[in-house]
């Protein structure tokens, strides 16, 4: 049933659509919206042919414009990599103490090894260098291979105890208790003794016998004073400054199953470019020598 | 009568309207999706992809059990900054034996698609146990309880049966051997040379997390020292079509 159209004089037309006696306006689109909609469609059809869009049987249309974003990432690389290119190049030919001494050089490297190490290297050295248990402070001026320029730069790149690099730097403690090179009492009394040459031994009677045991078993690498072998990684023990730490339980697991880290060789990953300037930025964190 | 006359038999009868929008959908969703199947580049052809080994599918299943996607991504977009941290951006090949892929939606940590090989075995152990030892800023929670939960993988064999039923390319062999195989590569004391002639000479034969026995932590972190470390670079010349 079909009731009288509600029309009044003046409204526009209707589009003869009528749903139980209501009626629809046939107002036309504004025209800026109109045109809008118009221009998208033109930008759509432009937009597909210059960049890669249709697939077609095997391969997808490439667009006339030739972008990629594998092409953009490279390029934008490749930008990077060329306006570096002259300082890495001077980085790379520099002596390594000579890298400090050039104010521009000096720098670049710093800022960029920077960079490189907050990417490759906090993970074990902590975001300020200040290390963890097990990982090396880089902030303080106690050195396990050296902290030279030549020293930290070798260390970058070959690394310490992998398999990635046959100039790795190698050494291994053994395992004095796990391997019953020595009995419990003797590990005791030189646990003792180390803990003397910072001034706190826990049990001062057995010093004296954990002095003739380090000196058999341990000077070797770590010097008859304590004071370690930098060239076998072997820790100064006299200086109060601990990897593992230096109560006597840690030692005493320490010296019965020993312990070492490693560290990978990073002339497979980094440029020696970046070597170089991370072994600066380590350089001048404070314990450079 | 013009066309947009006939659209009121559509608007008019709502079983109709559904069967057509249906048919809609349907054109939008073949668009989109069926080119891949046969799109010659979807997935590069690239040098050295192998399935997972039985050791790294079982940490693979603890990833995933622990929900690490849902604050680790592996997918390294192709952008300067992610490849300058991460290493090469991702190939869709490297993920073609991951059933469900990892590739996550979001980092709170960062992401994981080349973390293999960049820090040491003890660095994961330490770090599982407790991250903020060694990453005082990180949030993780502590998965410590990995290392304590000891796996014989009875049922790595059924996993990769399934994953061969998927596509996974895992001979009889493989399956039969699933065992041993996950038994062989935590120990580098046993004889692994079935293992390494099944899946490659450079799988990581190791005390991952360098505690007797088999644990959880001993299989994720086997996953996690295998992760983006397959495809050959060096023979992979990108193609920019893509």
């Amino acid at each position: 049933m079909s009731k009288k159209s509600q029309k009044f004089e003046g409204d526009p037309n209707t589009t003869g659509h009528e749903w139980d006696g209501i009626e629809e306006f046939d107002n036309p689109m504004p025209r800026w919206w109109l045109w809008t909609f118009y221009a998208t469609i033109i930008w759509g059809v432009l937009y597909t042919i210059a960049y890669p869009a249709w697939p077609l049987v095997n391969s997808a249309t490439a667009g006339i414009l030739g972008w990629s974003t594998r092409g953009d990432v490279a390029a934008e690389i490749a930008a990077v990599e060329e306006a570096n290119a002259p300082i890495n190049a001077k980085l790379e030919a520099a002596e390594l103490t000579a890298i400090a001494e050039d104010p521009e050089l000096g720098s670049y490297a710093v800022s960029a090894g920077s960079a490189v190490f907050k990417t490759w290297c906090a993970q074990c050295h902590g975001s300020g260098a200040a290390g963890a248990k097990g990982y090396p402070n880089l902030l303080d001026d106690d050195w396990l291979w050296g902290g030279s320029m030549e020293d930290i730069h070798a260390t970058v790149t070959h690394g310490i105890r992998n398999e990635d690099s046959d100039e790795a730097r190698y050494s291994e403690m053994p395992a004095f208790g796990r391997d019953e090179l020595l009995e419990k009492e003797e590990i005791s009394q030189v646990v003792n003794y180390v803990m003397s040459l910072s001034g706190e031994a826990q049990d001062a009677s057995k010093v004296e016998a954990g002095a003739v045991v380090f000196a058999d078993n341990c000077s070797s690498c770590h010097a008859e004073d304590g004071t370690g072998d930098r060239s076998q990684g072997a820790p100064n023990l006299a200086d109060a400054i601990w990897l593992y730490g230096g109560d006597y339980e840690t030692l005493t697991e320490t010296v019965s199953n020993s312990r070492y880290g490693v560290m990978p060789a990073w002339n497979t990953r980094l440029t020696e470019a970046e070597i170089r300037a991370v072994s600066s930025y380590v350089h001048q964190l404070g314990g450079g020598e | 009568m013009s066309i947009l006359d006939k659209h009121k038999i559509l608007e008019t009868n709502a079983t109709l309207l559904l069967i057509f929008s249906f048919l809609v959908v349907t054109i939008g969703g073949l668009v989109q999706i069926a080119p891949l199947f046969y799109l010659e580049n979807t997935i590069e052809k690239v040098e050295g992809m192998r399935p997972y080994t039985p050791l790294e599918m079982a940490g693979r299943e603890v990833y995933i059990r622990e929900g690490c996607y849902v604050c680790h991504s592996q997918m390294i977009r192709p952008m300067r900054d992610e490849v300058e941290r991460y290493g090469h951006y991702s190939l869709a090949a490297e993920s073609m034996y991951d059933r469900p892929f990892q590739w996550g939606s979001k980092r709170t940590g960062p992401d994981l698609a080349r973390v293999g090989g960049r820090y040491s075995d003890e660095w994961h152990a330490d770090h599982l146990r407790d991250p903020q030892a060694v990453v005082p800023e990180s949030v993780m929670p502590k998965y410590g309880f990995l290392e304590e939960k000891m796996i014989d993988g009875k049922y790595i064999g059924d996993i990769m049966a399934t994953n061969a039923l998927l596509g996974t390319p895992y001979t009889d062999e493989m399956i039969d051997a699933a065992q041993a195989d996950f038994r062989a590569q935590a120990d580098p004391d046993s004889d692994y040379d079935g293992l390494l002639e099944r899946y490659g000479e450079d799988i990581n034969v190791r005390n991952f997390d360098g505690n007797p026995g088999i644990s959880e932590a001993d299989a994720l972190i086997a996953y996690l020292q295998m992760l983006g470390t397959l495809v050959d670079f060096s023979t992979f010349t990108p193609d920019a079509s893509r």
